[in-house]
């Protein structure tokens, strides 16, 4: 990505991740999780970060929070700017500061993210007491008002996690979260625990939440209808680098890397009567032992030798459009598409 | 939750029925007549089975127990001892403080070792400490009590000339024994404590503190340690029972004058009432433990609590 070109300026750039490696050092090898990632993010901007399952989302959001477990991760090198600040360089104190106050993430699982011992309440007034300069009986009020806000009673403040559903789990989830006007908010697969009518609830939910807060949001999921529904702006992740960056519409209409263009291909069409999906042949690479070059050439079907040779660039294929394919922006730059 | 206490205990009842049916039969089939050993060799023929009469030794076996078991509860009689011909009650109860003194040292040696040892262990995983604690631990289960003891009465009564290898009266005569028994439940506190700290540390709801800003010591020590506990107050509760029940070794090799060595001097001399008493005693010690535990079990997880109904 080159800055001149770039629709965000920079005062309006919220989140600016540059060259991200991190890996995970096992016994059995190291993990390429997530590989030179670059990343942007603007104020107000919802970002789809969609990747199948290993493509190492949950480790760059990890990352961004600082919350790698350590071993067997490392942050290996890169600066994840954030307001003008980079979080690698900060101290562990400022961290504190930042986690929660300034970004605040919901995790996969609302089933096992809520600790099972302490009432709700209490765990939503702990995050405001962190970051807010209110006492004990302060908080908790302000937690029962975060609790309305998500759509569960004050009457239910007091009860335990496993009293509640998990869609209203969830919730809480979400309003621990928002407690304290993050101005991001990192949502990792926020809807994959839950069932299809609940999902759409909570999507909803965080949706408006999001305005209301005018909080900006990196959504990680890999369902490209929930992409469709809520972000303005789409990242494709495959074995641990963005393939491609786009706004959502240029995204839609014309994805450019093979990989995009499979993974909307192997979404289940209605209108179209089709026996099989088409699916993307291949599978995930062994994340210890990438492919050399562009880790997808192996699955690749318009792949030339030199793919499986340099690790292909980002290139600007159209205004906002980033993929790294030269194959596939090439093609585009000579109107081939 | 109190319908639960009521239910819990109410389910105590056929259990320790069941356990007193078991020693009463063993008792009822050992050779010798129970009249004969109370009245002495000296006793007449008359006065035996006026003795038999008067307790009803002469009944069918069912109705014997029946008469046991009433007397039990109504009177807490539960026999009288062949040697001192004192009930066995009141043996009991002169030789129990002594061994619940013992055993609640033991537990509190245990988890006051045991917990934060643990606890460090895993916090540092693989640290010298975790090396050397779990090493210790390994040493500690395997240890027979009776060899630990005598080791420890070898170190410091005979050489150092510390502390007394025998007795129970002083503080001091205390601390050997406790600290021979509690060596197996320091070393299972530390393991189970390590275990379970480092399997909650990598919780979801841990990193979600983590995630709130929270500092790593009130991640540890509060949200972490609190649901880590859960497993090891069970523990704790049962190594307790454990300990009551199985401090007659300890007893023995250190003369402390509990119920445990009670039963091991009964049992020498033949007295069965005594060691029909003694067991049916341990029993109800240990149920009623048991039933403590799973109440404190309730008072510190909240699931578990939801369905104590
Ligand atoms: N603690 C860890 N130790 C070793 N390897 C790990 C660890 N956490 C993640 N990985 C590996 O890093 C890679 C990226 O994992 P990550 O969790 O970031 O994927 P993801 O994109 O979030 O997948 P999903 O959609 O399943 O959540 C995977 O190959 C995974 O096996
Ligand atoms: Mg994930």
């Amino acid at each position: 990505m080159t800055d001149k070109t770039n629709t965000n300026t920079n005062d309006n750039l919220l989140l600016d991740i540059r060259d991200l490696t991190i890996q995970y050092v096992t016994d059995s090898g190291t993990v390429h999780a997530v590989e030179n990632l670059n990343l942007r993010l603007g104020r107000g901007e919802t970002l789809g970060f969609v990747g199948e399952t290993g493509a190492g989302k949950t480790t760059t959001a990890l990352g961004i929070m600082r919350l790698i477990p350590s071993p067997p991760g490392v942050v290996r090198s890169g600066k994840i700017i954030f307001e003008g600040e980079d979080l690698l360089e900060k101290s562990e104190a400022e961290m504190r500061a930042v986690r929660g106050g300034k970004i605040a993430m919901i995790f996969q699982d609302p089933m096992t993210s809520l600790n099972p011992v302490m009432t709700v309440d209490k765990q939503i007034a702990e995050m405001i007491k962190l970051h807010k300069n209110v006492g004990e009986a302060e908080s908790l009020k302000l937690a029962g008002d975060m609790l309305e806000l998500v759509g569960i009673q004050r009457e239910r403040m007091r009860d335990y996690p496993h009293q509640f559903s998990g869609g209203m789990k969830q919730r809480v989830v979400i309003a621990i979260a928002l407690a304290c006007d993050p101005g991001l908010l990192i949502a990792d697969e926020p809807t994959t625990a839950l069932d299809v009518t609940i999902q759409a609830q909570v999507l909803e939910l965080m949706k408006e939440l999001k305005r209301q807060f005018d909080a900006s949001m990196l959504l990680i999921t890999h369902d490209l209808g929930i992409v469709a529904d809520i972000c303005d702006k789409v990242a494709i992740m495959y074995a641990g680098r963005v393939v491609e960056y786009a706004d959502k519409r240029a995204l839609y209409t014309s994805p450019l890397h093979p990989y995009t263009i499979g993974l909307f291909n192997s979404v289940p069409d209605l209108d179209e009567d089709k026996e099989a999906l088409n699916t993307i042949p291949g599978l995930m690479p062994d994340p210890m032992d990438l492919p050399s070059g562009c880790a997808f050439h192996p699955r690749c079907t318009h792949a030339t030798e030199e793919c499986s040779k340099s690790k292909p660039p980002m290139v600007e294929a159209g205004p906002g459009h980033f993929v790294s394919c030269p194959v596939r922006a090439g093609l585009k730059a000579q109107g081939g598409e | 939750m109190i319908r639960y206490i009521l239910r819990r205990i109410l389910f105590l009842i056929p259990v320790l029925i069941g356990v007193a049916f078991c020693v009463f039969t063993l008792l009822y089939l050992t050779p010798g007549d129970p009249a004969r050993m109370i009245l002495g060799d000296m006793a007449t023929e008359n006065a035996i089975k006026e003795f038999r009469a008067k307790e009803g030794l002469d009944k069918p076996f069912l109705l014997q127990f029946g008469n046991y078991i009433y007397k039990a509860i109504t009177q807490g009689d539960i026999g009288r001892s062949y040697i001192t011909k004192r009930p066995v009650m009141n043996e009991i109860m002169a030789t129990f403080p002594a061994t619940l003194k013992l055993a609640a040292f033991a537990i509190v040696i245990a988890v006051v070792v045991g917990l934060p040892c643990g606890i460090l262990s895993a916090i540092k995983q693989y640290s010298v400490f975790d090396t050397l604690a779990m090493i210790f631990a390994m040493i500690g289960l395997s240890m027979p009590v009776f060899w630990l003891g005598l080791l420890l009465i070898l170190l410091f009564s005979v050489h150092l000339r510390w502390l007394p290898p025998s007795g129970f009266d002083t503080f001091k005569a205390m601390i050997l024994p406790s600290l021979a028994l509690s060596a197996q439940s320091i070393s299972m506190i530390t393991r189970m404590t390590r275990s379970s700290m480092l399997e909650v540390v990598r919780a979801d709801y841990i990193r979600t503190a983590r995630s709130k800003g929270q500092k790593e010591s009130v991640v540890i020590w509060v949200h972490a340690l609190h649901n880590a506990l859960i497993p090891v107050v069970t523990l704790c509760g049962l190594q307790f029972g454990h300990l009551l029940a199985g401090a007659i070794l300890t007893e023995s090799i250190f003369a402390v004058p509990g119920v445990g060595r009670l039963m091991v001097e009964s049992i020498k001399m033949r007295d069965y009432p005594v060691v029909q008493g003694g067991v049916l005693f341990v029993a109800v010690a240990f149920s009623v433990v048991n039933l403590l535990v799973d109440l404190l079990y309730a008072y510190i997880d909240p699931r578990i609590k939801a369905q104590y109904r």
